[in-house]
């Protein structure tokens, strides 16, 4: 018998490059597989420190995502209504000319008359300079409707933050706690890590109103109420303080526990640190049972006590005020689990369960190192417990203070940075917080004139705030206002909504890039649809001017004036730098790029490219010579290489100076994208033994992160657990300070601004009847898609083309829904008609289903009759920008009072049978003329 | 499982041209040289010509008809080859034996040991067509001791009774022919009466908790699917007939069955009766066929939603 | 060949750890990406960008609920499922033409594209599923475990892997020689319980899926609870601070106001 000869050594491609995955925020490594000049086959780069070889069902399909049918081919220009679809295509100098006319006329007159923001944009680096060039502070990316409770709460808290500011210590962790949905972001890293703790049996314990995706592994799932996180975070930590198990030593040195606080109630220096004239914090010593400053080698600070200063002030200690916090009975498990859904035997089990493993289950590894003070630690010792929170956690308008007490629990237990717990990635730590502070107070933006600084940072008292005398806000998504005061990524939710109620003031020109705002990134989508189509009483628009860049025919596109067609994935330079938002592993800092591997045959330019040479057409500062030549004449590219920050610090940290040798801080080396093509398209320096963990308060460590850049000084990153700056704001709304907080916030600021961690319920939930909304609702991203790119494409849409919504049996059972029966969801603001599933493994107040599938009926290239739009829907169309009225008839924007992100997991609906059964999910938009379609 | 009307007109179709090919042998064997050349000729151009429509008709369901040739090379292990090398060697004698039967070549000789062979291959690619089914572990309707005896049984039935018609037709009408083919269609109406109580009698004992094995755990129900449209296995292996449709279909048969007997029987006073006997036992043939399909579940739909198979 | 090989030493096969697998369709659309380009190209789809998209895959991953004994809810299993490249695969001695065949050298189960009629029995002969007739070619097309990877000169030796292994972000996926006791899958399957799918088919796949483990939740940990002590837990908790954290305190504390911590008037 004889079998058919296999050719099992097929070379199906003529060339492999190396370049970084865009299909989610992971950027992981890549190698593009191309035969005769087309994309065959994408795989991982077993090299990259991100992903290390393995890829996810995005990433695989990207090539479905570079040869998508909706991808745009050229400049357009608007020729019927805005929103009507009609354009015509017009050559780049003329769209260039006229992005020109029109920026360069805001820029004479008004800078702040641009509103810049950009979406899920990997080049903050670039666009955020060129906002501050351009002279506007309206500027942000995606962050504060998608994560800066958590990036937030944790820079003010210990410099740095999960996902991309640092992770678990996957090979040493022997317990780990998961926040809410963290499919979506770090994916990859988060699988491999998930796989490493499976094949070790560290236990992972989910808390998650949704038991799929890595809660469906989990080792124990606690199916807790939306919103809820904080109060159970809090018993635990109630549970730990009553037991005496904490890490008292790293307490001790390692936080501001022992500094002491001035408690003078009613003054203007109230719950703010007592300080040396030279502005150190200070610490009561026991040795000599005096007043020591905080950082001297010789301190032995009490960690409990209240004391009398010299000079007759009474302080405390910081800890003591966090432990009569916690102690309380408000925080036993008893009184929070009827409110969380979590049994008290649960949340007792596992406080005893962490306990056990940091404190019985320690690790220390043989790595000698030297802290900040110069003590000399014979090994890094461990707390084998980890945690991670992401979206789950911020996107709700408690998400701060709950994040913070995430952050609580990790630091009592003495697992930051240390074997076994939450690790940094640099450039982390950086002092909480970092000390950058917001550009565009009043006086500070002029007629053609750059910014002083940058738009987006972190205020650490009221007078850091863009506010006028009256409070006026003075960027128009109301960032860095009284409204959210810590509002470090900006809002992007409310630009659209402020500039058609020009409040607090009208623009000429929106500029987006890569946000689809009039559909899956809005709250509000109806409304959002009407204000960027309404117009003033003499014809013209609201929003005068819109310029628009994307590389796909996506809601937002339609809704532009002047389009600029952006490259796919694969046909452009980008750096993934350290200066933005950093790839870094918890060993050491990294960076990559990515390198055209394919040309385009559209005629489409990269938006960074583009957006360097609008730079040279205004004259930008830093985009043209004196001569008004262009800087970057090589576009992007050249920029990546010759762009400094800071003397010999650039985009990207490798292979700078002479022959690339030079690694972090090096002069501009011509040959450095060369470089990192023959390395792989990235840069990885792993640190030495001694510098891996502790790093927060590692001697040798701080030194390095100096010379790289990553910190101004050598000085340790003392965690705060109680936040000053939150005090701050706290007086300010009693009337103290420089800056007084106006009348109609102070309420708001005192209750919220407490600067030692709390919980209090959502604000949705808090201002509509619970009897008429009683369920929460909730979206995840399903892990093959992001965005709205993934379900466009052509395989990770046959995956699902359509969603539903979710809910559990018990519940439909109640509501007498039958699994498949069409269901309507109502909130305070709207109402959708969406077809139910149910399942067992959902909180069963809760209902969920998978966002951004839905699609607006003749975009994205597919079928106007495609599943997506008749069946796929959006719970956006239920959640308002703003939350109800108040006193005063202030409408808030609904987001964190802290920060400003936006709550859309505080949605509140009730849900009943659909009186219509056909099968079409509701509300439905009229189809919008196709700009791209599949053959 | 998805009932493809080319494979239900090839079944039916050519299990009807066997069958009247092998009665057309013990009429051979039995009588000799064909009453007339017509009738001879007419007989024998009906079977094969009803055997060659199926043949052909099977191949459209084919991805690649022009490939069909490569099936005759597995007669060591699949009876879908084996049917097709018996399909074509059939031929060959059958060929044959027309001709001498008929009398278009007179050689009464040859009549006899060509009616033997011809008659047993054409039952051996029937049996070997229900053979295909019938060893289908995956399908447990099909693989059943009954359903090689429906695939014969039919092809004799509707044979006999397209023998009658045609017969009928020739004016030369023996009454034992009408007691013959009714015989047939009693005994097919019993063998697939009999099938229907052992397929509905087997217990559906295979879960999906057995099909994954997650059984193991607890009780397995389906959360998602795959993907959200249905695919290929989906389409082919998870049609489903609705209970009360299928039973009214067997109704259907059945009656149907029944008056082609009344009707045969009638034909002992009106000859012409046996042709209308002849449409119904076929339209039986096919209802009762495409119900073959419809009602037979595949164990593969366990993992698509399915609670037992 | 449809005729079976004797039994090969070596029998590839992929071990699936359903415990570990978190349904993320790496493997899926990785599968997808080779298998369109490789040895089955292409795997089509049929109405891409319209209503209903669909093709062909030979590898999905399905998701069941599983309700554990004494567990209140049910936990979310992904099951991710491909051809299990059986020792008596029904599905190639059915095939008419011999170009469904089991190779004698490793027991890889292939369909031969030039010579596949697409007549479709050796899909009804599978119980799993793992043959799909892809219409715009006219033949059945399934998981090939990459035997144009996994043998491939012009793959570096750590990428000779099947597509879906390599891709797996979490190790769910495992390859290698069942047929080798010693070898890791074998070795694993041993220590997990891993299991074969409806043994009652008699078909004796090659792949071997790992259970889902044991929960570790309150249905199954011990009931840990921390000690709480009597009294004020401040009180205790302040004199574990003093005591633990600084041993020192011979000295006198003239300035320290109260030794509780709590302001007193």
């Amino acid at each position: 018998m004889t079998q058919p000869a296999v050719n099992t050594s097929p070379k199906t491609w003529d060339e492999v490059k190396t370049t970084t995955c865009y299909m989610c925020a992971c950027r992981c490594g890549i190698r593009v597989h191309l035969k005769d000049g087309r994309v065959t086959y994408i795989d991982g780069n077993p090299d990259h420190p991100v992903n290390k070889g393995v890829i996810c069902g995005k990433g695989a399909a990207g090539i479905m995502q570079h040869y998508s049918p909706a991808r745009l081919s050229k400049p357009l220009l608007r020729v019927g209504e805005r929103g009507a679809g009609e354009f015509k295509e017009i050559e780049w100098d003329e769209a260039l000319g006229l992005a020109t006319e029109w920026l360069a006329k805001v820029r004479a007159e008004d800078p702040k008359k641009l509103a810049f923001f950009t979406g899920r944009d990997q080049s903050q680096g670039l666009t955020g300079w060129w906002a501050t060039q351009f002279g506007t502070p309206n500027y942000a990316a995606h962050g504060g409707f998608c994560s800066v409770n958590m990036a937030a709460a944790g820079l003010y808290t210990f410099g740095g933050a999960f996902w991309e500011f640092g992770e678990p210590d996957w090979k040493h962790t022997k317990y780990f706690l998961l926040f809410g949905v963290a499919e979506d972001h770090g994916s990859n890293p988060i699988k491999k890590g998930l796989g490493q703790l499976k094949a070790r049996g560290a236990k992972i314990v989910s808390i998650n109103p949704i038991r799929t995706g890595y809660s469906a592994i989990a080792d124990e799932w606690i199916g807790i109420r939306p919103g809820t996180d904080g109060l159970f975070v809090g018993a635990l930590i109630h549970e730990l303080l009553t037991a005496q198990k904490i890490d008292g030593d790293y307490v001790l040195r390692y936080t501001n526990s022992p500094w002491l606080i001035i408690e003078n109630p009613g003054h203007a220096d109230d719950g703010l640190f007592a300080r040396t004239p030279q502005g150190s914090a200070l610490v009561w010593d026991s040795h000599s049972n005096s007043p020591m400053p905080a950082l001297s080698p010789d301190a032995a600070p009490k960690l409990m006590g209240r004391f009398k200063l010299p000079d007759g002030r009474r302080v405390v200690t910081a800890f003591t005020l966090i432990a009569e916090r916690f102690l309380d009975a408000e925080w036993a498990p008893e009184k929070v689990s009827g409110r969380c859904g979590v049994p008290v035997e649960t949340i007792k089990r596992i406080a005893a369960e962490l306990a056990r493993t940091a404190f019985e289950e320690e690790i220390a590894l043989d790595v000698p190192w030297t802290d900040h003070l110069g003590r000399y630690h014979e090994k890094m010792v461990g707390r084998p417990v980890s945690m991670h929170a992401m979206r789950g956690i911020s996107a709700h308008a408690n998400g701060f203070q709950t994040c913070r007490t995430i952050h609580l629990l990790q630091i009592l237990l003495g697992t930051i940075d240390v074997p076994g717990g939450f690790r940094y990635k640099a450039p982390f730590p950086k002092p909480a917080p970092p000390g950058v502070k917001p550009a565009g107070k009043p006086g500070q933006v002029k007629p053609n004139t750059p910014l002083p600084g940058p738009p987006l940072g972190f205020v650490t008292a009221p007078e850091d705030l863009l506010v006028d005398g009256q409070g006026t806000p003075q960027r128009l998504d109301k960032a860095f206002s009284w409204d959210a005061p810590l509002a470090a990524h900006g809002m992007m939710h409310m630009v659209i909504t402020n500039a058609a109620k020009k409040d607090p003031y009208g623009i000429d020109v929106l500029f987006m890039y890569m946000a689809n705002m009039s559909w899956n990134s809005a709250m509000n989508v109806p409304d959002t649809i009407r204000y960027l189509t309404q117009k003033e009483p003499d014809g013209s628009y609201t929003i005068p001017k819109i310029i628009y860049s994307d590389a796909y025919a996506s809601e937002m596109v339609h809704y532009a004036d002047l389009i600029l067609p952006d490259t796919t994935y694969l046909e452009r330079w980008d750096c993934i730098s350290l200066l933005d938002r950093p790839i870094s592993e918890a060993d050491g800092p990294a960076d990559s790029i990515r390198q055209p591997v394919v040309e385009p045959e559209r005629d489409v330019r990269p938006f960074q490219t583009v957006l360097l040479d609008l730079g040279t057409r205004l004259g930008l500062p830093g985009m043209t010579r004196t001569d008004g030549s262009p800087r970057y004449p090589g576009g992007y590219p050249d920029y990546i290489v010759n762009h400094e920050r800071a003397p010999g610090i650039g985009p990207l940290a490798g292979f700078r100076g002479p022959n690339g040798r030079a690694q972090g801080r090096g002069t501009p080396n011509p040959e450095q994208l060369k470089h990192y093509i023959d390395n792989g398209c990235h840069w990885f320096y792993e640190l030495p033994e001694h510098m891996k963990y502790y790093r927060h308060v590692n001697w040798a460590y701080l030194d390095w992160a100096t010379f790289f850049g990553f910190i101004g000084k050598p000085e340790p990153v003392i965690h705060q657990l109680y936040c000053e700056p939150l005090q701050k704001f706290r007086l300010s709304a009693q009337g103290h300070g420089k800056v007084v907080a106006p009348e109609q916030h102070r309420q708001r600021i005192a209750s919220h601004f407490d600067p030692i961690p709390f919980w209090y319920p959502p604000f949705e939930g808090e201002m509509v009847s619970e009897e008429e909304f009683p369920m929460h609702a909730v979206t995840q991203r399903p892990m093959a898609m992001y965005h709205a790119w993934g379900s466009q494409n052509a395989w990770l849409r046959q995956i699902l083309s359509r969603n539903w919504l979710y809910m559990a049996r018990e519940m439909a059972a109640k509501l007498k829904v039958a699994d498949g029966d069409w269901v309507t969801v109502t909130s305070h603001h709207g109402e959708i008609k969406a077809q139910a599933k149910l399942m067992d493994g959902v909180n069963p107040e809760t209902v969920w289903t998978w966002n951004a599938i839905g699609k607006r009926s003749g975009t994205w290239g597919l079928d106007p009759g495609s599943d997506e739009s008749k069946k796929g829907f959006l719970l956006n169309h239920l959640i308002s920008e703003l939350l109800p009225e108040r006193e005063g008839g202030y409408r808030y924007s609904n987001s964190d009072p802290v920060t400003g992100q936006a709550a859309w997991y505080d949605l509140r609906v009730r849900v009943a049978r659909a009186a219509d059964q056909e099968q079409v999910s509701e509300p439905q938009f009229a189809t919008i003329n196709p700009l791209a379609r599949a053959e | 499982m998805h009932p493809a009307y080319s494979v239900i007109l090839f079944t039916t179709a050519s299990g009807a041209g066997y069958g009247l090919l092998a009665l057309l042998c013990l009429v051979g064997i039995s009588h000799g040289e064909a009453s007339s050349l017509v009738f001879g000729l007419t007989s024998m151009v009906i079977a094969l010509g009803l055997i060659t429509i199926g043949l052909l008709s099977s191949t459209f369901h084919l991805g690649h008809p022009e490939r069909a040739w490569r099936a005759l090379s597995q007669w060591r292990s699949s009876w879908l080859s084996r049917e097709g090398v018996l399909a074509v060697v059939t031929y060959v004698p059958a060929l044959l034996f027309g001709v001498v039967w008929s009398g278009l070549y007179p050689a009464p000789d040859l009549i006899k040991p060509l009616a033997v062979v011809t008659g047993v291959l054409a039952l051996l690619t029937v049996m070997s067509t229900g053979k295909i089914y019938a060893t289908l572990k995956t399908i447990r309707a099909w693989h059943n001791p009954w359903t090689i005896w429906v695939y014969l049984t039919f092809a004799l039935a509707t044979g006999a009774t397209i023998l009658a018609a045609v017969t009928s037709v020739f004016g030369n009408f023996p009454a034992f022919l009408v007691w013959f083919s009714s015989a047939w269609l009693l005994v097919a109406l019993i063998v697939k009466l009999g099938y229907w109580r052992s397929i509905d009698a087997a217990p559906r004992d295979l879960t999906m908790g057995d099909a994954t094995g997650l059984g193991r755990l607890g009780q397995v129900g389906q959360w998602e699917l795959p993907h959200s449209a249905p695919n290929y296995v989906q389409k082919e292996m998870g049609y489903a007939v609705a209970r009360k449709h299928a039973a009214k279909l067997r109704r259907l048969v059945i009656a149907a069955l029944v008056l082609a007997i009344l009707l045969m029987l009638a034909a002992l006073a009106v000859p012409h009766a046996a042709l209308l006997s002849m449409a119904l036992a076929l339209f039986a043939s096919v209802v009762q066929r495409w119900l073959f399909f419809a009602e037979a579940q595949h164990v593969v739909t366990l993992f698509y939603g399915a609670k037992a198979a | 060949m449809t005729s079976l090989p004797p039994p090969s030493a070596k029998k590839l096969g992929l071990v699936i750890d359903l415990d570990t697998c978190v349904g993320c369709q790496a493997c899926a659309t990785s599968c997808k990406e080779w298998n369109t380009q490789g040895y089955s190209a292409p795997l089509t789809d049929f109405n891409a960008y319209g209503s209903d998209p669909s093709g062909v895959w030979l590898n999905r991953v399905h998701g069941y609920e599983v309700k554990e004994q004494g567990q209140e809810q049910s936990r979310i299993v992904h099951f991710p499922r491909s051809c299990l490249h059986c020792e008596e695969p029904a599905c190639v001695t059915v095939c008419p033409t011999g170009a469904s065949y089991k190779r004698a050298e490793d027991g890889i189960v292939l369909v031969n594209p030039e010579t596949c009629i697409g007549c479709k029995l050796c899909s009804w002969a599978c119980p799993y599923g793992a043959r799909e007739y892809d219409q715009s070619h006219g033949v059945m097309k399934k998981c090939t475990l990459c035997v144009d990877r996994i043998y491939n000169d012009n793959l570096e030796e750590e990428d000779r892997l099947p597509a879906c292994v390599k891709a797996c972000p979490t190790s769910a996926r495992h390859f290698g020689d069942l047929g080798d006791p010693d070898s890791k899958v074998s070795q694993l399957v041993a220590e997990r319980g891993g299991y074969d799918l409806l043994p009652e088919m008699g078909y004796k796949p090659v792949n071997k899926y790992l259970p889902p483990r044991a929960r570790r939740d309150a249905t199954t940990s011990r009931a840990e609870a921390l000690p709480k002590p009597d009294g004020s837990a401040f009180d205790r908790l302040f004199q574990w601070a003093d005591k633990v954290l600084s041993p020192k305190k011979a000295v006198a504390r003239a300035n320290e106001i109260d030794h509780s911590g709590r302001l007193e008037g």
